[in-house]
């Protein structure tokens, strides 16, 4: 463990170089302003009241692998999941996931 | 003593200067929200959730919402004008006290809104969502008193019913024709879904009847897709004209039902759909928020006003391209606008600005197609994120189309829930 922790180190460095700006983990406010638009489409805290997919209360684990297929254009029939999904980055559809998989599944009116 | 202003003042520096109890004690910070559409109500609810030690006060003169969204649909018939009616009860169990008044001015330096019966309500922060206003000047021959002879149908309610009852009075053969305006104004592919639906009505109900599009640009928002859907579903039912033709439309005798352009060519119509210039509602105009384009400039990161001080704009009122004046970016500006002032009010930082926006069209009812963004602030401006966004692709079969027109229902249905609430 000793040995490993520099390299760690180097590794994590090496990361906060390359990376861009969006690839940080996001805030929980910040989590939250990401998440917001989701609503407007899949209803309030993520409970849809019609013809939309609702996505509170999914498997964390579930919904990150489906963003991730939306962004890399790979569910055929996709309409606007794709065009949206590639506006995010990975840390940022991690943070989605986190995001609704934590709401109940069903929010009471 | 430290007054409740000098808290406001000094943000988190005062705040950390002081015990607890005192914060407990000092009286709750005061947000007047103006307008109940997509911005301001999506602001007021937001404050709510964010910070329910603020007091939320929602100013609109009208007993209810009635969304422009799904208005092309009532005037094509396939629904009701209730069905796209929005009370704000929902919002008052939340806590929010509601004010049904119109607002006159706003008393900048005494931090108040003025009402229209003289009355005035004290604010911390401000947050105007006033929609759009019609230009009266800007389009001759056509003023308040030509919109009751041919409509504009661009603010839902009395004007799309209007716009109904004389779509139902046509007879078959006859003319419908509509001009439209040059960027930018209130939902940039709104009058094309409406040609497509009100071409769905004709069709079934006057199928001898034309529809002829006056436009004062050549290219607009989903062109190639609804041109496409037009000729799909209507053959040539549907004409339009560009501004390179022609379409550009510089005079109405709406008594005469004429539309004339700028080459003087005179459309007469049976029905006559004129779709003016427009510009940010009256109280941010005559509070001095709006540049020499009649829009308000504001902050990206807060969509705080550029020329006014402790006031938010968000919605069609403000100048926030690329993002378009939709009601979904309403919505999302409203939920940032709310995010920055409960962070500023409460000591704490605001949030980074994201937005999304989806505006689905029907070209038919069950023939969606839609153009989607991903927005973000970038070197101070709002941004576009490359690589993202984009519309429909041309020539998809008839499932998906029918998938996007389901999609719509579904949009309508989640933001108007997630904004007023529930239907009961």
């Amino acid at each position: 463990m000793k040995q490993l922790a520099p390299a760690l180190g180097a590794a994590a460095l090496l990361m906060a170089a390359t990376a861009p700006v969006a690839a940080e983990t996001p805030s929980a406010a910040d989590a939250a302003m990401l998440a917001g638009g989701c609503m407007s489409c899949h209803g309030p805290q993520g409970a849809s009241p019609g013809a939309m997919p609702s996505i509170a209360g999914r498997p964390e684990q579930e919904l990150a692998t489906l963003l991730l297929a939306f962004r890399a254009g790979e569910i055929p029939g996709t309409t606007v999941m794709t065009r949206l999904m590639k506006g995010f980055a990975p840390e940022e559809i991690a943070a989605l996931a986190r995001y609704y998989a934590a709401l109940p599944a069903r929010s009471t009116p | 003593m430290i007054t409740r202003r000098d808290l406001l003042r000094g943000g988190a520096a005062a705040l950390a200067t002081l015990a607890a109890p005192h914060v407990a004690r000092a009286a709750p910070a005061r947000v007047v929200v103006v307008g109940g559409g997509f911005g301001g109500a999506t602001a007021a609810r937001q404050l709510r959730r964010l910070a329910p030690e603020i007091a939320v006060t929602l100013v609109d003169p009208a007993p209810r919402f009635v969304t422009c969204p799904f208005s092309n649909l009532v005037l094509a018939g396939l629904r009701n004008i209730g069905s796209i009616s929005h009370d704000f009860a929902a919002l008052e169990r939340l806590g929010i006290t509601r004010v049904q008044a119109a607002a006159r001015e706003i008393d900048q330096s005494g931090r108040r809104l003025v009402l229209a019966d003289g009355s005035a309500l004290p604010y911390d922060r401000l947050v105007l969502s006033p929609g759009v206003d019609m230009r009266w000047d800007a389009l001759e021959g056509y003023d308040e008193a030509a919109a009751s002879l041919a409509p504009h149908a661009w603010k839902a309610g009395e004007q799309t019913l209007l716009l109904r009852r004389q779509l139902e009075a046509l007879e078959d053969g006859g003319l419908v024709v509509m001009t439209v305006p040059d960027n930018p104004y209130r939902c940039p592919p709104g009058p094309y879904e409406r040609v497509g639906l009100i071409a769905h009505y004709l069709k079934t109900a006057r199928p001898r009847a034309k529809i002829l599009v006056l436009d004062a640009k050549d290219a607009f928002s989903k062109k190639a897709l609804f041109q496409e859907g037009w000729k799909a579903l209507y053959g040539d039912m549907v004409e339009w004209i560009g501004q390179a033709d022609d379409g550009a439309v510089v005079r109405v005798d709406a008594a005469r039902r004429e539309a004339v352009t700028a080459f003087g060519t005179v459309h007469k119509a049976a029905v006559l759909n004129v779709i003016p210039p427009q510009q940010a509602g009256a109280i941010a105009r005559r509070a001095g928020l709006t540049d020499a384009s009649g829009w308000v400039p504001v902050k990206p990161e807060s969509f705080a006003a550029r020329q006014g001080e402790h006031i938010h704009v968000v919605g069609d009122a403000t100048q926030a391209a690329p993002m378009p004046k939709s009601g979904f970016c309403a919505s999302g500006q409203g939920r940032l606008a709310s995010a920055a002032i409960a962070a500023e009010l409460g000591g704490r930082p605001a949030p980074r600005p994201a937005w999304m926006n989806t505006c689905y069209s029907l070209v038919g009812p069950d023939y969606g197609i839609s153009v989607a963004d991903v927005y973000r602030v970038a070197e101070g401006r709002i941004a576009t994120v490359p690589g993202a966004g984009g519309v429909s692709p041309l020539g998809a079969d008839s499932a998906f189309r029918a998938a996007e027109a389901r999609f719509a229902g579904g949009w309508y249905d989640a933001i108007t829930a997630d904004i007023w609430g529930p239907r009961r």
